[in-house]
């Protein structure tokens, strides 16, 4: 109960769907209450409700922006609707720039980004984590000390390094630089320590060796942690800003979903419509992967806390 | 004979080979470590004490680097303006979402939804929430449009005026980040001991007093957590100032990242871009360590 934060949340959406005729109180198992905090509870559902819609204001704001004319933008008084619906908006944003080839980039470097950071995470946290070896704490030490390291220190001489392979514009370059970062490792380190030595010991004993118990033991009972890692990481590589637009030069074939939008912003200059058109876009997958994992995220921050930003 | 060796021999040679095998399953977290974060340090250091154009020829100048930032006209309104922009965020994101947090109590009907709502615009691409504040901060914008239409006020032109400017980059980053610190003090807001909650109670502290000596006090862990990280994010502050206002009016949205980059990759000096970025290092480490130095006074961490 305490690990599932998520809970009495969901609970409390399902309550709206209906069953009213169940006491609140009774189902979340609290005293009755007084008929002063029944008021002050009134009033602090009004409080978030109105606080929920102003922070939502130019979210919802923009997605209308990015259905009206564009001469319609900034009309006095300012309306929610133009004068019609432009869904074409939406589909002339990918006649104008090349927002598929943004879009794919993206994907596939967040996608390729996530799989090199669960690889390079699971095994060193298993190594750093259940096995023993020589001077494994200090190497541990010499990890979680890079993580103090920012990243803008690291972009020049990393922009350098780049040009020394030959990487600059190049895919590899968009993945691999900062997917080896120590965030993962100690993640997966602290989770599998967790995981009760017995049910490798017998593993051991029955002839399996260090690579078996990982693939078969550990890999398998860390489901829920690779999950998070796995969302966190992405998360990462399709909202990063500074490092793509160091490393490419050539937005149109390299760019990455938030490079390709900022350059679009400046290359369509006045057309508003389609650079909010563009930004809906944009949010859309991110969104989708928020509401579907909300459960996983509350648990992921409160096991972490540090955040994979 | 043999078998009195056995026992002390096996668990050594067993031994070794897990050591051998740690390596393997190290190594590519090793080589990747040294390769993009030992490498670039150690360069990093080297080259701020040369003349390093991005194409051309490198000369050592010792230290000369850390003097030039000083000369730069552009180094210190960036410095200070990524102060100001750590001053006037930091506080501010933390106390809103510690109140939503609160305020998003067990008894709120939907707060999980509500949650994920506040949580969006943390995880969308910031060009994206950029952009759509842009818009809203035209100077025919919502906001405008609405003050005039309503109440005939004519609003300043809040992305080009010297004075407005940094607040409305501060405004649009705690719109952005606010759920994120929510969430971490949601967890630990629902962590707190129950036990606790009703012996104070029983007390006869309720509302703003179970709030502030209760509550607060108990979660001042994640509050101090909270407060570092988000320090050390804003002191990193870039995307919002650059897509936002680009820096300007003049220098007044400048923080020292976006020098950073423009000293490296607009003017091609290298050598001078690494100096700048172990400056913000070392104010990175040095404001950390005060705030660590400073928990003992606040932050509690017996339950």
């Amino acid at each position: 109960m305490s690990t599932d934060i998520a809970a009495p949340t969901t609970r409390a959406i399902v309550s709206r769907d209906g069953d009213d005729h169940i006491d609140p109180e009774r189902r979340s198992g609290r005293a009755p209450m007084t008929p002063a905090a029944r008021v002050r509870l009134i009033f602090a559902h009004i409080a978030v409700y109105i606080a929920a819609a102003l922070f939502m204001l130019p979210l919802v704001y923009a997605f209308f922006a990015a259905l009206k004319p564009n001469g319609e933008m900034f009309a006095m008084p300012p309306s929610l609707f133009g004068s019609e619906l432009r869904w074409s908006n939406f589909v002339e944003v990918f006649e104008f720039g090349p927002f598929w080839t943004y879009i794919g980039n993206s994907l596939f470097t967040s996608v390729a980004g996530t799989v090199v950071v669960l690889f390079v995470s699971t095994t060193a946290g298993y190594a750093f984590g259940r096995l023993r070896w020589k001077g494994r704490d200090a190497v541990f030490v010499l990890f979680l000390a890079t993580l103090m390291v920012p990243a803008e220190v690291l972009v020049i001489p990393m922009f350098q390094v780049m040009q020394w392979f030959g990487w600059v514009d190049t895919y590899q370059a968009l993945i691999f630089p900062f997917a080896f970062g120590a965030f993962g490792t100690f993640l997966m380190r602290q989770f599998f320590r967790g995981i009760p030595y017995e049910l490798e010991e017998a593993a051991r004993v029955d002839g399996a060796g260090p690579v078996r118990t990982f693939a078969q033991i550990i890999l398998p009972l860390s489901k829920s942690s690779i999950a998070v890692l796995s969302v966190f990481t992405f998360l990462s590589f399709w909202n990063s800003y500074l490092w793509p637009l160091i490393v490419t030069v050539d937005y149109n074939s390299l760019g990455t979903l938030p490079v390709g939008l900022a350059s679009f912003s400046g290359l369509t200059g006045t057309r508003w419509d389609l650079q909010m058109a563009a930004s809906i876009i944009s949010m859309i997958p991110t969104t989708i992967l928020v509401i579907a994992l909300q459960k996983h995220l509350v648990k992921g921050i409160a096991m972490a806390g540090l955040g994979g930003r | 004979m043999t078998t009195t060796y056995a026992p002390t021999r096996r668990p050594r040679s067993l031994a070794k080979v897990e050591a051998r095998q740690a390596l393997g399953f190290a190594s590519p977290a090793l080589v990747g470590l040294a390769l993009f974060t030992i490498v670039p340090v150690g360069l990093s250091i080297v080259m701020s004490f040369f003349d390093w154009p991005t194409f051309g020829e490198r000369t050592f100048n010792g230290g000369a680097n850390y003097l030039r930032l000083f000369a730069d006209p552009n180094f210190l309104p960036a410095l200070r303006n990524s102060l100001v922009f750590t001053v006037l965020y930091v506080p501010l994101s933390v106390i809103f979402s510690l109140i939503l947090a609160i305020g998003l109590g067990p008894r709120i009907r939907g707060r999980g939804a509500l949650r994920v709502l506040f949580f969006i615009p943390v995880v969308t691409p910031m060009v994206a929430n950029v952009l759509v504040w842009k818009m809203l901060l035209q100077p025919q914008g919502l906001f405008n449009g609405l003050a005039q239409t309503w109440f005939g006020v004519e609003l300043p032109n809040f992305l080009a005026d010297k004075n407005w400017a940094m607040i409305m980059v501060v405004v649009m980053s705690v719109w952005q980040g606010i759920g994120y610190n929510m969430l971490i003090f949601s967890a630990a807001l629902e962590q707190l001991p129950e036990s606790v909650m009703e012996a104070a109670r029983i007390d006869g502290a309720a509302g703003l007093r179970m709030t502030w000596s209760i509550m607060i006090p108990m979660i001042s862990p994640a509050i101090f957590f909270a407060t570092i990280m988000t320090m050390i994010t804003s002191l990193q502050v870039f995307v919002q100032p650059q897509l936002l206002t680009g820096g300007g009016p003049g220098n007044s949205t400048l923080p020292l990242v976006m020098w950073i980059y423009n000293q490296g990759f607009k003017f091609q000096d290298l050598g001078l871009a690494a100096a700048g970025a172990w400056i913000l290092f070392a104010l990175i480490i040095t404001i950390t360590a005060i705030q660590f130095t400073a928990q003992k006074k606040w932050v509690h961490y017996e339950h």
